[in-house]
């Protein structure tokens, strides 16, 4: 009895511990060490706002840049559907939510929307009806965004035609489908406080961890996330999966992170979605890019740039360091695949656009030589972007690789994923066709 | 820029370089004074230049080849000097017999056309002879021919038909020729080679979508991707400032941007933002259309065939029933569709390759309100037709499009608009019950339900609610039943176009019943050959083609694990064909098609190399379809779009395929949609016998055939 | 304006960057041989050469190729494995409709020039991107193998 008792105290203290674990974690910054000071308290030039050449720009001109430095768009707008009318499905294990119309309409929008209200959902994650936001809006990351940014956003918003569409409600079940809770999960996972820069940092380093941090929210893609879906940024950057797509290491690691990246490649990367050596963004990057970090000034890419190269390096052990050179021109050399499907789907399909090498003979952006998707011995990429395709903006519109999801077998785009990563990567992949199918569930639509 | 386009250089270039000259036709009238017409298929001028002139149009199928042999044979020319040309459009001189309109399709070319063209060469042939016999002065009986000359060997003279075509214009052609003895062809039987490919090699070949008139602009257009919607705004700022956009053309339900070049075309397409009017097509899915057809076919139909009591005799064997389903097909032909347009006040011209060139002349005349006289149409040879050029919309939509835009303009679909505005081969589903009494069958059944192409494309061959196209191979299935009813229930889908697709009505059918017929023999506990011979009795010429692919594929031969052989035997197109498939289906339901012999009884085969290559190249289209093809529909929209998600059968993906002829003195069936309609029921079969499912809906779901889900 | 080296001769062609060859070959230099099938490298028929190499011309931007030198279809018979290739085609009866038969050519020939005694699996390797909807395949391989045994 009295053993028992001990044995429910131990597991109780545990299960405090685990608890206390997880609700004092550190922050997104804390990493940095030293001595934050308040926005306002802070001597050095504002690393929030717009850049130099907006600072007399209109409020809503200022307010679209931050608007795409904070990548509203992406989430707010479904597929062929009004800009920000909401509507995108993100489909959570516990059942699927859809994104808000943020157009000014009266009735389905913001349009009756104060700034308080406005104020109250980005920082506090709470609607102006009182209810309370699940976190799939980032409001932990933008209760980091000043006062003014947020409003020259909202001021945008108000600038663009009122939609008239209502968002589906979520389709969550008990408890998920009690929005009160999230009382709790603010309490313990959002700090509520305005960015706070680093006086020991440089000016550089201090926009570029609020572009990432208040605006551009990357660790909610690339950071894991703890039993309360909050980020744990023990690991901050680390690596997580969002909408069934991989969002590699970010860190300084060298073999899983990009550690060993120029900064002329990893600005590049942050700007076009492409560098050569180390390959394109696709899925939710490429989008990320696509709606958002490309239309930032140079200046601000450099600034992320000069943040990311802070963040310590943890590595992600599933990673191997990047191959870097080319396959062999052969079809007979290279890496042997036992199942001859793989190679025989690629001969077909995708050998015209990227080569027996990986080096296409036709677009830059397919090339695969040192890009992470395929150096990925998981291949969830891979196979993501065989299964949906990848729609990127070029320099000169569009560059697609076509969807491939309909007409191809889980069997075949897993012997594809798999003949990839063994012949471009470092490390051959072994997924199956139960995890190709897992894969296309996965997807936010 | 510094190279212009070398427009005329390359007409050039094609008559130094080629046997063939596509050339511009001469009316008749005038060619008949240029040298010797004796009929609408052969002109024959003073210098000996013979040209033959092709009823039908050359799409693949090697027709231009066939058609010549047979005129040439019969009047002697020497084969290897004639020119060809297209028929301009022209129903009187060129409607195909079998079809009643100037249309190449159906696989009836050579069937259509062996009597008249013999006749043809023939009449031309005795003119020529008698015209030598009366400068002579001999009896025409005395004179021979050979190699474009007329021969008389007691006097030793000769003339070339150059020599003698003045004096044949001038002579009445005699009520009847004789036709030569089918022993005594020198070209008809023979595998000689195709005319229209040395051009092919060589990229000379022009195809429709190659023609390039001066001044020529180029247009890529959208239409609503809803069936039936319409255009409800277009905003064309940012198309406008690409450079080489010149015009954007919106019509009611299509918009088009013109350009210097395609790309610039195709760049301002996709720069457009078009709000469409949807309509009620937005309604349409596919699950839709299949539990209309399905509904539509718990009726009964029109009885289109009826023997013995097949009620009665279905009450008293051992009943089978099953159904069967097919679905939407595009056609996908290797060159998307296109038509090139000039109109000009009170006229058009047209380049374009049809396999309807009457029609596309006067399509495009009602269209522009003008008589069709006004609208000349420039044949081309097809780079894929497959019934897609059965149909004149490219042409309507091109001349609606060409009508605003000053000078000629191209007009070509992208691949995914060629795709997603096809006239889809038709859903059908198939009811189908049997009897057995005493190891054969004695009742028989078979509804087919789907839509009435034939009552659309040619109203008049669609009679008393039966669509003889959809009841093909059906009707007259070749096994001795003695109590059978066919019957016909008509049912369209909902706003989706359908057209005819390579293997027409027979595809269905054949499919459908060869696959039934398998489930009988095993039911009766049969070998599928064996069981098929004993009810073949009536139909000798299947019966030993049904043979020989028993014997040439091994049947019976033992085979790995998780691999069977199928057998369909046929009579489509009045070829008699049987098909034994060798396939193999692992445990995820994924398919290896081994092995394909195919051996065919299609009477007097004029190109045998001809006859195989279409036999091979059939095997292909149909196996693909049955491996890869579906087109389905959400929210009315077609949702495949290219070969990436409309997938086809590759080189690596293709079996052995082995074709036998049986040598036949009968007159010539159809063969080019003869192995389309064969591939898929062998592959059934094949993989019944390998794994034990029977797939009774097409394309062949991997799931079903892994068990992970139910036929 | 973009230089380009086609068929040994140097054109001046005025089109955006990323204009595709095939487009300038077809549209702007009026060579009709290369053909358009699909636009997005799934169907091989725009195949041509670039620096001995098959290339699908539909997706390659004419501002990528400056100082490279294209053969297409017009000029593939000057080379010898074109020249092969090409009698192989015409022995063998392969071709059907032909639409897919330019690119089908372009393909063969840089294998033979790359590879002279091609097996199944280097024939699988080059070929399976070029797709003929009249089925010719079977004659296809038989012309390739006819083609090298005539090396």
């Amino acid at each position: 009895m009295k053993k028992l008792l001990i044995v429910l105290i131990l597991l109780v203290l545990a299960g405090a511990a685990f608890a206390g674990w997880i609700v004092f974690g550190p922050g997104p910054l804390d990493f940095t060490g030293g001595s934050p000071v308040a926005l306002a308290d802070y001597k050095g030039p504002d690393p929030s706002g717009v850049p130099a050449s907006l600072k007399t720009a209109s409020p809503v001109a200022r307010g679209e840049y931050l608007a795409r430095a904070a990548d509203c768009e992406a989430c707010h707008t479904v597929k062929g559907g009004a800009s920000f009318a909401g509507g995108l499905a993100f489909k959570l294990p516990f059942g699927t939510l859809y994104a808000p119309n943020i157009t000014p309409d009266r009735e389905t929008g913001i349009g009756n929307w104060s700034d308080a209200d406005f104020l109250n959902a980005v920082h506090k994650g709470i609607a102006r009806d009182g209810t309370r936001l699940y976190p799939a809006f980032p409001y932990a990351a933008y209760t980091m965004m000043s006062d003014a940014d947020a409003l020259a956003i909202k001021a945008f918003l108000f600038s663009l035609p009122a939609v008239h569409a209502p968002t589906p409600p979520n389709t969550f079940a008990f408890p998920f489908n009690q929005r009160w809770l999230m009382v709790f999960w603010s309490a313990f996972f959002n700090a509520d406080h305005r960015f706070m820069p680093h006086p020991d940092r440089s000016p550089e380093w201090n926009r570029g961890a609020y572009l990432a941090e208040a605006m551009a929210h990357c660790g909610d893609c690339h950071t894991p996330r703890n039993l309360m879906q909050a980020l744990d940024n023990r690991r901050k950057f680390a690596g997580a999966v969002a909408s069934g797509w991989k969002a590699y290491d970010i860190t300084q690691d060298k073999e899983s992170g990009i550690g060993g990246w120029g900064d002329d490649s990893l600005a590049a990367f942050l700007a076009t979605g492409h560098a050569q050596g180390y390959g394109t963004a696709s899925g939710p990057m490429g989008e990320a890019v696509d709606k958002s970090l490309m239309h930032l000034v140079p200046q601000d890419i450099k600034a992320l740039v000069a943040y990311l190269r802070t963040v310590p390096a943890v590595s992600d052990p599933a990673l191997p360091a990047p191959k870097t050179a080319p396959a062999p021109a052969s079809h007979r050399e290279g890496v042997a695949v036992a199942d001859a499907r793989g190679k025989a789907i690629f001969a077909g399909a995708c050998a015209g656009c990227h080569g027996w090498t990986g080096q296409s003979p036709v677009l830059t952006y397919a090339t695969f030589t040192g890009g992470r998707a395929v150096n990925d011995p998981g291949a969830r990429n891979v196979a993501q972007a065989i299964v949906w395709g990848v729609t990127r903006e070029g320099a000169n519109g569009p560059v697609v690789m076509p969807a491939f999801g309909q007409a191809y077998s889980d069997v075949e785009i897993a012997a594809v994923a798999n003949y990839v990563t063994a012949r471009f990567g470092a490390a051959p992949s072994s997924l199956t066709a139960r995890q190709v199918a897992q894969i296309r569930q996965q997807a936010a639509q | 820029m510094s190279s212009a386009r070398p427009e005329l250089s390359r007409r050039t270039l094609l008559k130094t370089g080629a046997v063939l000259l596509y050339g511009f036709h001469m009316p008749l009238a005038q060619a008949a004074t240029a040298g010797f017409a004796p009929n609408a298929f052969i002109r024959i001028a003073g210098d000996g230049k013979i040209t033959l002139i092709m009823p039908q149009v050359e799409m693949g199928q090697g027709v231009y080849t066939s058609v010549a042999m047979i005129l040439a044979e019969e009047m002697d020319a020497d084969f290897a000097q004639v020119t060809l040309e297209h028929a301009p459009p022209d129903e009187a001189h060129y409607a195909n017999p079998m079809l009643g309109m100037q249309a190449t399709g159906n696989s009836n070319s050579i069937r259509a056309f062996w009597k008249p063209l013999r006749t043809a060469g023939a009449t031309a042939r005795a003119l020529l002879v008698m015209a030598a016999a009366q400068q002579w002065v001999v009896d025409p009986a005395s004179c021979t021919t050979a190699a474009s000359q007329v021969i008389h060997a007691a006097s030793g003279r000769k003339l070339g038909y150059g020599a003698l075509a003045a004096r044949a214009a001038g002579l009445t052609p005699p009520a009847t020729v004789p036709l030569k003895d089918p022993a005594k062809f020198t070209l008809i039987g023979k595998p000689l080679k195709r005319l229209d490919t040395p051009g092919k090699v060589n990229g000379q070949a022009q195809y429709g979508i190659d023609a390039m008139p001066p001044g020529v602009k180029f247009a890529t257009l959208a239409a609503s991707p809803v069936f039936g919607g319409k255009v409800a705004h277009v905003d064309d700022g940012k198309a406008r400032t690409i450079p080489g956009v010149r015009q954007v053309v919106v019509l009611d339900d299509l918009v088009a941007v013109v350009g210097d070049h395609q790309w610039a075309a195709k760049k301002g397409l996709d720069a457009l933002v078009i709000t469409w009017n949807e309509g009620p097509g937005a309604a349409i899915d596919s699950a839709f259309i299949w539990d209309d057809i399905r509904k539509a076919s718990a009726q009964k139909g029109v009885v289109a065939k009826a023997a013995g009591d097949a009620d009665k005799a279905l009450g008293d064997g051992d009943r089978l029933d099953a159904a069967y389903e097919l679905p939407f097909l595009a056609h996908a032909t290797m060159e998307p569709l296109n038509c090139t347009v000039h109109v000009t006040p009170g006229a058009c011209e047209l380049w374009i390759g049809t396999q309807i060139i009457a029609r596309v002349q006067s399509s495009v005349a009602a269209t522009l309100g003008l008589s069709p006289d006004k609208v000349k149409v420039n044949q081309h040879l097809i780079g894929g037709g497959f019934g897609r050029r059965l149909e004149p919309d490219m042409a309507i939509k091109a001349a609606r499009i060409a009508q605003k835009v000053d000078g000629p303009v191209k007009v070509v679909y992208t691949r995914e608009e060629d795709i997603q505005h096809d006239m889809y081969r038709p859903v059908y589903r198939d009811l189908l019950s049997a009897s057995l009494k005493d190891g054969r069958i004695d009742g028989w059944t078979h509804r087919i339900t789907g839509p009435a192409i034939m009552a659309r494309f040619a109203p008049p061959a669609f009679q008393h609610g039966i669509d003889v196209d959809a009841v093909d191979s059906a009707v007259d299935i070749p096994y001795d039943i003695a109590n059978k009813r066919i019957e016909y229930v008509r049912r369209e889908a909902p706003l989706v176009p359908t057209g005819f697709w390579r293997g027409v009505g027979p595809n269905n059918n054949v499919f459908a019943i060869e696959s039934f017929i398998d489930e009988l023999a095993h039911k009766a506990g049969q070998d599928p050959v064996a069981f098929r011979l004993a009810m073949l009795e009536g139909t000798p010429r299947l019966k030993a083609v049904v043979r020989q692919a028993a014997k040439l594929s091994g049947w019976g031969g033992a085979l790995p694990a998780r691999t069977g052989r199928g057998i369909a035997a046929q009579i489509s197109f009045a070829s008699f064909i049987a098909t034994v498939c060798e396939a193999e289906a692992d445990e995820n339901g994924e398919v290896k098609i081994r092995r394909m012999v195919s051996v065919v009884d299609t009477g007097i085969a004029v190109n045998p190399d001809t006859v195989i290559a279409q036999l091979q190249g059939g095997l292909v289209f149909g196996l693909t379809a049955a491996l890869h093809g579906e087109i389905t529909i959400a929210k009315g929209r077609v949702q495949q779009s290219n070969f990436n998600d409309y997938r086809m059968m590759r080189i690596n993906e293709v079996p052995r395929i082995e074709v036998h002829l049986v040598k036949s003195g009968e007159a010539p069936g159809g063969i080019g949609e003869t192995g389309t309609t064969a591939g898929p029921p062998s592959l059934g079969n094949a993989l019944y016998a390998a794994t034990g499912i029977r797939l009774r809906r097409l394309p062949i779901d991997r799931d079903v055939l892994a068990g992970r889900k139910q036929a | 304006m973009i230089p380009l080296e086609i068929n040994g001769q140097t054109h001046q062609v005025e089109v955006s960057a990323d204009t595709p060859l095939l487009w300038v070959l077809r549209d702007v230099l009026g060579l009709t041989g290369t053909k358009f099938g699909c636009g997005i490298a799934q169907c091989g028929a725009c195949t041509v050469h670039v620096d001995g190499q098959a290339v699908r011309s539909c997706l390659l931007p004419a501002g990528a190729i400056k100082g490279r030198k294209i053969t297409t279809i017009e000029a593939v018979g000057a080379t010898p494995a074109g020249a092969k290739v090409q009698k192989a085609w015409l022995d063998l009866e392969v071709i059907q409709c032909g639409y897919c038969q330019s690119g089908q050519i372009m393909s063969a020939a840089a294998l033979l020039a790359s590879t002279p005694h091609p097996d199944d699996s280097d024939i699988d390797a080059a070929m399976a991107g070029n797709i003929c909807r009249c089925g010719t395949y079977v004659r296809i391989r038989a012309a390739i193998k006819k083609a090298a045994g005539a090396a």
